[in-house]
C-alpha cells in the first residue's frame, strides 16, 4: 500500500481533505509536520493548501524554509512523487522545484468556484487514472492563483508535454474560462523528471459522490496506483 | 556596526500589476490627473550587524535573492544607511 506523507504547515487548511482523499483512493495517510526533518519513509508527498505563514511576504515564501522541505527536496530528487495542491503548488514554486510563479490573480478578486480544467497529459503519477483531454470540473479558491513564467518557459512546458491541466470553459458558458489570468491558461504543472506537481485547483474537496461529481478522485486514484519504476 | 537596510520591491517592469492598475484608477476618478504607471509593491526595512557598508550590502543582497524578492516576477532595489 502505498504510503502518502501530508506535509502540515502553521496555516495549512485542506490537510485533513487530502489526507481522506488519499485515503479513499486506497493509500495509507499520514501527517507529517513542518519541523521534521524525515518523510519517516513515505514513498509520496502531498503539500496541500492553504495559507502557510499567513502567506507573509508572498504566498509559499516562508514555508519553503521549513525543515521539512529539505527531506521533499530529496525525495523529489529521488524520483518519490511530489502534488502540490494550491498552496502547495505556490510552495514548489518558490523553492524551485517547479518554474515559474504564483502571484495576485489578474483581478484582484479572490476566486473561490468551481471551474473546469482539461486534463493535457495523463503520463504522470497523479493522471494517469484519467484520459487525456478529460475535462475535470475543480473547486478553485485563491486570491494568488495567476501562473506566470517567462515566455522561454512556458513555451518548453508546452513542448515537453508539462502542462498538467489547462482552465477550459466548460459548462459555465457566462464564467471566464481562466479564473486568474495565468499564462496560457495554465492550472498545473509538472517538473521535467516529470514527478513533481502542482496545481491551483482543489480535487481533494471533490471525492465524495456525497458533494456532487467526484472530478478530484482521480488524482488520488492515480497516485495511489503508482509504482517506483524498478532500477 | 549597525546598519540600516531599506529594500523596496516592485513587480518586474512588464508584468500585469493589477494592483498598480486599481490604485492608478481610484486616483483618476478622484481627480488626480496626470498620474500614470502606479505601481503597488512592498518596503522591507531591518538593521543589520556588518564589518562594513560593502559587507551589509552583500548579506542584504543575498537576503533579497534568497527570500524578500521572487526572481521570477519581482525586482528590488537595495538602500544602505548608517
Amino acid at each position: 500500500m502505498l504510503d502518502v506523507a501530508v506535509i502540515r504547515f502553521p496555516g495549512s487548511n485542506c490537510d485533513e481533505d487530502a489526507l481522506r482523499a488519499a485515503e479513499g483512493a486506497g493509500a495509507a495517510a499520514r501527517f507529517v509536520w513542518h519541523r521534521e526533518a524525515s518523510l519517516g519513509g513515505a514513498d509520496a508527498v502531498i503539500l496541500p493548501g492553504g495559507f502557510s505563514y499567513g502567506d507573509y511576504l508572498r504566498s509559499g515564501a516562508i514555508a519553503r524554509f521549513s525543515p521539512v522541505m529539505a527531506a521533499v527536496r530529496d525525495h523529489a530528487a529521488a524520483g518519490g512523487p511530489v502534488l502540490g495542491i494550491c498552496n502547495g503548488f505556490q510552495v514548489l514554486c518558490e523553492c524551485g522545484l517547479l518554474p515559474g510563479a504564483l502571484i495576485r490573480n489578474a483581478g484582484l478578486a479572490f476566486q473561490s468556484r468551481p471551474v473546469d480544467v482539461r486534463v493535457e497529459t495523463t503520463a504522470t503519477p497523479f493522471t494517469s487514472a484519467y484520459q487525456a483531454g478529460q475535462v475535470l470540473r475543480l473547486p478553485v479558491a485563491h486570491g494568488d492563483g495567476r501562473y506566470v513564467a517567462s515566455t522561454e518557459v512556458v513555451a518548453q512546458l508546452a513542448a515537453e508535454g508539462r502542462i498538467l491541466l489547462r482552465y477550459v470553459r466548460g459548462g459555465m458558458p457566462d464564467a471566464p474560462a481562466n479564473p486568474n489570468g495565468s499564462l496560457d491558461d495554465i492550472a498545473g504543472v509538472i517538473n521535467a523528471a516529470g514527478n513533481v506537481a502542482g496545481m491551483m485547483p482543489h480535487p481533494e474537496r471533490v471525492v465524495d459522490p456525497r458533494f456532487g461529481r467526484p472530478d478530484g478522485a482521480g488524482f488520488f486514484a492515480s497516485l495511489a496506483a503508482w509504482a517506483p519504476t524498478p532500477a | 556596526m549597525s546598519y540600516r537596510i531599506h529594500v523596496r520591491v516592485l513587480p518586474r517592469t512588464g508584468l500585469l500589476d493589477p494592483q498598480g492598475q486599481a490604485v492608478e484608477h481610484a486616483l483618476t476618478a478622484l481627480g488626480f490627473a496626470g498620474a500614470g504607471n502606479v505601481h503597488v509593491g512592498k518596503a522591507i526595512t531591518l538593521d543589520l550587524e556588518a564589518e562594513s557598508r560593502e559587507d551589509a550590502l552583500a548579506t542584504a543582497t543575498r537576503m533579497c535573492d534568497t527570500l524578500l524578492a521572487n526572481p521570477v516576477t519581482e525586482d528590488y532595489t537595495l538602500e544602505v544607511a548608517g
